[in-house]
């Protein structure tokens, strides 16, 4: 069985199994990693670092590139506003 | 400050091929990449363990990864290159979940090994959640993110479509079309010429073993992404063959135009371009004298391009010169022209987008709102177009193409850093939790 751990996404904690990127647990859990300049819900387009759309606040740090971060145990994910 | 003889920038196949060969020869050699492990889009492995997963690992990106540990080059990964001086200094932007680290670098010779990215394609819906790049939600899935059951699309235009849509497949996804917009006579001469070169027929057909039930729709593109029944998710896409236009129902969109490369570190540095392209001689040498660029920067080739390319470019930095590799640099070059005209873009894509279409989506710049602007600087000055975290890299390439503007300057910082990263030199720095490395 593969490890999980708690990562709090928008204030609800759920289990990420080891190695999923932030990004994809945003996706998970079925939020938006910001919310655009004009109010979009926004995530993930190119996956690989180059088109910023999966910028979260990842432990309190915003305009963070969820695609590029792995979760880690107990981390906070939430969306960029 | 960290020093070294030779610094390559990208892992991906063309990097580790010129990291080793360097390093095999004598060189000290360092790697700096973005993404967290070596391997670039095309050998991204999976993060994720998973049970019971068939993917087989690739024996050709085994071997490379054998062959980079053992030469003794240092690969040092999460690395974000934000500025670069041809004198040799560079700088790099490590985030992790609590940090921003800052490092310096020091060296003699450098190597672009840079890669591509993906063409981008405004439609209306594309903006909607569901809809991803192709190689997008590739890598997305090797991030942990599940598509088994899932109706997924593929289209856009390119050799990926169908390495995509094989991947999907084999992590359960019910692939129910790959959509590529270019016609199958455009496509014939190109598959013919693959006769040729049987490394690249068996791979085409292993993908195509995997999909026989998708069908395959040349001359077919996608002119909507239409919302779900909570008019937030994808729910369909509209699609046509110019003549035909009809809705297929699905949960993911995976669309992606081909390939465009990423080229900025070259423009920065003042290399010399030939087009979209950085140019190189022989050896893989750039404008500069100690600058080499290798793979994908240098023209749309694909993997064995990038592996020739990359092992000249090390060579060449080890004061060698690999004669029967100049040889099949050129014949992948050959290979190059032909797979660009097999997908070069249709003009019908230019009237996808509506006035209220989404163009930049940093900036959340309309299509509409680009009307009567007479230049790429016009729009930056008068709409913000391209000027948003991302610089352009999505945009650009799409105004391009729907307008016509060539970019015209890349600055530093080459991505969006904290203040405190671009201003400090070799003090350490400490606010905001961004530390330097000394």
């Amino acid at each position: 069985m593969r490890e999980t751990f708690p990562v709090t996404i928008n204030g609800a904690t759920r289990q990420i199994a080891r190695g999923t990127t932030v990004a994809v647990a945003m996706l998970l859990a079925e939020q938006p990693c910001r919310l655009s300049v004009s109010g979009e819900p926004r995530g993930a387009l190119c996956g690989m670092g180059i088109c910023f759309e999966c910028r979260a606040v990842v432990n309190g740090i915003p305009h963070r590139r969820t695609c590029q971060i792995l979760c880690e145990q107990d981390m906070t994910v939430e969306t960029n506003r | 400050m960290t020093r070294t003889e030779v610094l390559v920038i990208g892992a991906g196949p063309a990097g580790i091929a010129a990291a080793t060969a360097a390093a095999e020869n004598g060189r000290q050699v360092i790697v700096l990449d973005d993404n967290l492990n070596a391997g670039g889009q095309i050998w991204r492995g999976a993060t994720v363990e998973k049970a019971g997963s068939s993917h087989q690992g690739n024996a050709a990106k085994r071997r490379a990864m054998t062959r980079l540990q053992q030469s003794g080059a240092q690969v040092l990964g999460g690395r974000c290159v934000f500025s670069v001086e041809a004198s040799g200094t560079l700088q790099t932007l490590q985030e992790t979940g609590s940090d921003s680290l800052v490092e310096q670098f020091q060296f003699d010779q450098l190597i672009l090994a840079t890669g591509a990215r993906e063409r981008f394609l405004p439609f209306p819906g594309w903006t909607l959640a569901g809809v991803f790049g192709a190689g997008g939600l590739q890598a997305l899935v090797k991030g942990g993110y599940p598509v088994a059951g899932k109706r997924v699309i593929v289209a856009g235009t390119g050799p990926l479509l169908l390495a995509v849509a094989a991947h999907l497949a084999q992590d359960g996804a019910a692939v129910s079309s790959v959509l590529e917009q270019a016609t199958l006579a455009q496509l014939a001469p190109f598959a013919t010429s693959l006769w040729a070169n049987p490394a690249k027929l068996v791979q085409g057909a292993r993908y195509r073993g995997k999909l026989w039930k998708t069908p395959y729709r040349t001359g077919s593109w996608i002119i909507e992404a239409i919302a779900g029944s909570d008019g937030r998710k994808l729910g369909a896409v509209r699609v046509t063959n110019g003549t035909r236009t009809w809705e297929e129902p699905c949960d993911l969109l995976a669309c992606g135009y081909h390939l465009v490369p990423n080229t900025e570190i070259a423009a920065l540095l003042g290399c010399t371009f030939r087009g979209a392209f950085v140019q190189v001689d022989d050896a893989q040498r750039t404008s500069l004298p100690n600058v080499f660029c290798a793979g994908e920067p240098t023209g749309i080739a694909g993997l064995e391009a990038a592996m020739v390319q990359g092992e000249i470019a090390g060579l060449s930095c080890a004061g060698l010169i690999g004669t029967s590799l100049q040889k099949r640099a050129v014949v992948e070059r050959a290979f190059a022209r032909r797979m660009e005209k097999a997908f070069s873009l249709r003009p019908e894509l230019r009237s996808l987008p509506r006035a209220d279409t989404i163009v930049c989506r940093c900036e959340d710049v309309a299509f509409g709102s680009l009307h009567g602007r007479t230049s790429w600087t016009d729009a930056k000055l008068q709409t913000r177009c391209g000027m948003g975290p991302c610089q352009g890299r999505t945009c650009g390439p799409a105004v391009e193409y729907l307008l016509g503007w060539r970019p015209v300057s890349v600055r530093q910082p080459l991505f969006p850093v904290p203040l405190q990263a671009f201003c400090s030199h070799d003090e350490r720095v400490e606010i905001n939790q961004l530390k330097e490395k000394v």
